[in-house]
């Protein structure tokens, strides 16, 4: 019953952030701030893994798989080399799945290559309670045993549920659990707008 | 989103809408089964009851392989070592199940309606496995998943269903689900093996083959029910094979790129020879694996829609 109660309260919290969130939405990072994290970030995976050999990226759908294609991109430039890419859903591995009402529709997991023995990239756009995180380890570890798995994000926004911690993140952004992050890319929301991270304060009552 | 019922008791009323985001989630099922682990945890910690009055080999291997594939717990019930031979009645017997904590049922039955039945007396999910010659909706959802699969959309598409329409819930599933996808639909059989509504369904009503297969883009051959056919609803099996058997001479009629389906057992020699059931157009076996994931696309949209008593608890 309390469960139920105060499910019932964050949707309404959710609604509420929604309205008061258009007049105050603050920008943090604009287009070129995010293609100078990622070219950073794809530095940081070469110096780490010592160049591309066995690297290969894992995006999380939908605006993980996005920043992992950049990736990939950015990675061949730099490096000269193309690595392995792929996608994961991760609903079917929630840990929510049997408590929820409406099931969410799924979408496509492609990971086509063999991930024994690679060093894995996962690539998220944002990482909150780390939660999506613990599921999409648990799915990638399904598809065999890689030798490394590792993390990047394009925000941290900090409140982690979870002892997760990412090793490559783009932006530190310190949030209240009420503020909305959101992530703006053009493959996703439309050409016609620039790539953005902005965050919308919510309410202080929490 | 979601479906709009909690239950899967036929495709008959079902909505384009939620028949496409079965047959779309279906897909990603299909890949979970090209993964090296074919498990994922979504239904971790709910209970299904597999409860078969009827036998059945395929159907029910489909289903518990689908629950095990989701990482629920399946029971399997059938009738023959029940206390159903000690004469306990169908509610009595599944709201004792029931009480045991069980979160959906999948049910064959020779009576049409017990799924229907089931939902009016327990508060779980209730899939149909098939009951009596009403309805089998997985296998017309694992039927049309097939065809789109092949051909990309069913918009359009003429599929033929030959033989006992009559008795079968094969047939019905697939005519309903199939004419609100938007394909066309015809039905060839012995007049005695046509169902007396035929025209209602909607459909081309044909009663010779030959005619039937011009310009057919998907043969879907019935069984013929050699148990039910002491009745005398044809003259002789030969007969049957003469008239309404797919041959070779009789695959010319098709449109190019024709497929062939049986949703099994296959009477090889009855209604089709073995030559045609083992080309390369027969996706038999395609059917059985695609089954398998169709059924994983129910379980788990229909899994957490909770009956309004137990969410007003």
């Amino acid at each position: 019953m309390d469960e139920k109660s105060t499910k019932k309260k964050t949707v309404k919290n959710k609604v509420a952030n929604k309205k008061s969130a258009s007049k105050k939405a603050e920008l943090f990072l604009d287009g070129a701030g995010v293609s100078r994290a990622l070219t950073r970030i794809a530095h940081e995976i070469l110096e780490h893994n010592r160049g591309a050999e066995n690297v290969a990226l894992v995006g999380v759908l939908t605006r993980g798989a996005t920043l992992a294609k950049r990736l990939q991109k950015l990675i061949e430039q730099i490096e000269g080399a193309k690595v392995e890419l792929g996608m994961m859903d991760i609903n079917l591995y929630r840990d929510d799945a049997t408590t929820r009402l409406e099931q969410p529709v799924i979408q496509r997991t492609d990971i086509l290559f063999d991930v024994v023995d690679k060093n894995i990239v996962l690539v998220d756009d944002v990482l909150y309670t780390g939660r999506t995180i613990r599921a999409a380890i648990e799915q990638l570890i399904d598809f065999g045993r890689p030798s490394s798995i590792q993390l990047a994000v394009l925000v941290d926004r900090g409140h982690r549920e979870l002892p997760i911690r990412a090793d490559y993140v783009g932006k530190n952004i310190p949030t209240n659990r009420t503020d909305r992050v959101s992530v703006r890319l053009k493959e996703d929301d439309g050409q016609d707008g620039e790539d953005s991270i902005s965050i919308e304060r919510g309410s202080s009552k929490n | 989103m979601g479906l709009a019922s909690r239950h899967l008791l036929g495709l008959e009323g079902v909505s384009a809408e939620d028949l496409t985001e079965i047959l779309d989630t279906s897909v990603i099922f299909r890949e979970i089964l090209e993964r090296p682990i074919k498990k994922v945890p979504t239904l971790r910690g709910l209970t299904v009851l597999n409860l078969f009055y009827e036998s059945s080999t395929r159907t029910r291997i489909s289903f518990e392989l689908a629950e095990k594939r989701l990482s629920a717990d399946t029971i399997n019930f059938s009738a023959s070592t029940s206390s159903v031979s000690e004469g306990e009645s169908l509610r009595d017997t599944v709201q004792n199940i029931e009480a045991m904590k069980i979160d959906m049922v999948v049910v064959r039955h020779k009576s049409a309606g017990t799924p229907y039945f089931l939902t009016q007396c327990l508060n779980s999910n209730i899939i149909n496995a098939g009951d009596g010659a009403h309805e089998h909706p997985t296998q017309g959802l694992l039927d049309m998943f097939t065809i789109r699969q092949k051909y990309g959309s069913l918009k359009g598409l003429r599929v033929l269903l030959v033989g006992d329409i009559k008795h079968s819930r094969v047939a019905r599933s697939n005519i309903w689900g199939l004419k609100t996808m938007g394909a066309d639909v015809a039905i060839c059989g012995p007049s005695t093996l046509l169902p007396y509504e035929a025209e209602r369904f909607g459909v081309d009503v044909y009663t010779n083959l030959n005619e039937a297969l011009e310009g057919v883009d998907v043969v879907n051959i019935l069984r013929i029910q050699l148990e039910r056919q002491q009745t005398g609803m044809f003259p002789s099996q030969r007969e049957y094979t003469h008239l309404f058997g797919l041959s070779n001479e009789r695959l010319k009629r098709l449109n190019k790129n024709f497929t062939i389906m049986h949703p099994g057992p296959i009477n090889r020699g009855v209604e089709i020879t073995s030559e045609i059931a083992d080309s390369n157009s027969s996706v038999v076996l395609e059917q059985v694996t695609n089954g398998q994931a169709v059924r994983m696309a129910v379980l788990y949209l229909l899994s957490g829609k909770k009956s309004v008593t137990e969410e007003n608890e």
